[in-house]
């Protein structure tokens, strides 16, 4: 099965900008920023929209389902704490809600030679031990 | 107003290298040694002298090689351009066209553009996107919390990501990576500078162990400590001096914007994803040289990961998108009966990574006529930088203008 990586990798740095995104995540909400003037889609947030240059943000709260648009199966450990977590499956995820908004993320719960790319999945939620954090990964949907 | 390009203006003169080190083996040298023994001997090949240089363009830092501390380390008389490309290995093919573009400016007339590489005590590139923990991190950055959580820290698995789509939309296999590293080992064989030397069979190549599929060890590119450095004048100079000119014909960097930070995001469009993010770059570089790739004899590209020379062969022309697995299973990038011959060197898979550098140095000794691996009557050479996020970079360069 597909293993996760250590937690102590969840390790935010947010800005004004990024920040509402890890608010919504604590809650166990999945949203994306979007223009509020040409309502274009983008992540990671970021101050101006890339379309029209509007500063101004609007949150939508996506469903959390998505599929799997390519991936790769870690084998080696990068650092001495990830040994435990081998292998684990680091892919990245499109939204359906939010096509051609793409998530970097862990998919989990599944045999690592059952991931294809195309595969439906939807989000689950890990909590940080001792902190207020919460993590995405995806498992099969 | 003069015509705005930088075409056959300036000629690299000289290049030079000190011995190539598996990585952690090149002490007690410092990387400022390396770096400047490189300078000398390129300047020793081009009969120039440290008194000669004024200029320095750089990429990725130079890996350390800072102006200020060469400069009073050599004994630079003045130091009239210094300069370098943003971001890291990509820029390696544009740090010649940097060196073009201060020259033709008349900011500068004998440019030094180098790598030198040692890599931190203990430390590798493999976690190089790693907040902390890794052996090699950089700073955490709010971008960088939207992957670092998955363990997507290396670049290696960055592109193996990349590559992953590639098998998926075009039928690319590991078979097709996997001649991409042999015939890249077979060009190292015959080489003094090359770390690895053994023949490697397809045997030896699915036997290896799998790092991020579907990368196993042998697609990725070796980790090393040395210096590469080469010099660039004018053309009018370059006439006279010892070695014949190797002309700056054509140099090109950048991205499309939406490439942007690229393997750091993923969040390019569908009809990049699964490239080398080069396209663009090289629709300007073709266009500039006035050339395209038929006219090119020996391409040195970038191989950090063997996937991505696959997309850089598509994305230059050297065949249609998505065809490139089936292009190289013919032989056509074999030194020996290939249709256009790839890193004749050994490439930084097998010969050495000094980030691509070596690439350039291969160049001039194909358009010099001097190199181990020669091609028969090479007269235009393409070299790449990258890929990367945004820059990533290329080369034109020719025997005769």
């Amino acid at each position: 099965m597909a293993r996760t990586p250590p937690t102590s990798l969840v390790d935010l740095h947010p800005d004004a900008s990024t920040e509402p995104f890890w608010i919504a995540a604590s809650e166990h909400r999945l949203v994306c920023a979007r223009c509020a003037d040409c309502g274009t889609r983008r992540m990671p947030p970021s101050p101006f929209c890339p379309v029209c240059r509007s500063d101004r943000v609007e949150w939508d709260e996506l469903s959390g389902r998505g599929h799997l648009y390519s991936f790769t199966v870690a084998r080696h450990a990068l650092m001495p704490d990830m040994r435990e977590s081998l292998p684990h499956v680091i892919g990245v995820v499109e939204l359906d809600d939010a096509p051609g908004i793409r998530l970097v993320a862990n998919v989990v719960e599944v045999a690592v030679d059952a991931v294809v790319i195309g595969m439906p999945l939807e989000v689950r939620w890990d909590d940080v031990p001792q902190s207020a954090v919460s993590v995405y990964r995806f498992v099969p949907s | 107003m003069a015509e705005r390009t930088i075409k056959d203006r300036t000629a690299i003169v000289g290049v030079g290298a000190t011995t190539f080190y598996r990585h952690g083996q090149s002490e007690p040298h410092t990387k400022m040694e390396l770096g400047c023994r490189a300078v000398l001997s390129a300047l020793a090949d081009a009969g120039l002298s440290v008194d000669d240089v004024d200029g320095f363009a750089l990429y990725s830092g130079g890996g350390g090689f800072d102006t200020s501390l060469a400069a009073q380390t050599l004994g630079i008389p003045e130091v009239r351009f210094t300069a370098g490309l943003t971001g890291g290995g990509g820029g390696a093919a544009g740090a010649v066209g940097l060196a073009a573009a201060g020259i033709v400016s008349g900011q500068a007339d004998v440019v030094v553009s180098l790598m030198t590489l040692q890599q931190p005590a203990g430390g590798r590139f493999g976690s190089a996107f790693a907040n902390k923990g890794g052996t090699y991190s950089a700073p955490p950055s709010p971008e960088k919390d939207f992957i670092v959580h998955s363990g997507l820290m290396g670049p290696g698995q960055m592109f193996a990501i990349l590559t992953q789509r590639h098998m998926h939309e075009y039928g690319t296999t590991r078979e097709h990576l996997a001649e991409v590293a042999i015939s890249t080992r077979e060009n190292a064989r015959n080489r003094e500078s090359a770390l690895m030397r053994t023949e490697m069979t397809v045997e030896d190549y699915f036997s290896a162990r799998m790092i991020s599929e579907p990368f196993c060890l042998f697609d990725f590119c070796l980790e090393c400590d040395g210096a590469v450095a080469v010099v660039t004048t004018t053309a009018e100079r370059a006439r006279d001096l010892r070695q014949p000119p190797v002309y700056v014909t054509a140099s090109a960097h950048g991205g499309a914007g939406a490439w942007g930070q690229a393997i750091t995001w993923m969040g390019m469009p569908d009809e990049i994803f699964a490239s080398s993010g080069h396209r663009s770059v090289a629709t300007r570089l073709w266009e500039q040289a006035g050339l395209g790739p038929h006219d090119v004899d020996v391409a040195l590209l970038y191989d950090h990961f063997t996937g991505m020379v696959l997309m850089q062969l598509e994305d230059y022309g050297f065949c249609p998108i998505g065809e490139s697995g089936p292009f190289v299973a013919e032989g056509n990038i074999r030194y020996h009966g290939g249709t256009i011959p790839v890193n004749t060197h050994g490439g930084n898979l097998s010969e050495a990574y000094i980030i691509g550098f070596t690439h350039v140095k291969e160049a001039v000794e194909q358009l010099r006529g001097t190199a181990v691996n020669q091609v028969p009557g090479a007269e235009v050479a393409l070299v790449t930088g990258g890929p990367a996020p945004i820059p990533v970079s290329a080369l034109v360069l020719r025997s005769a203008p």
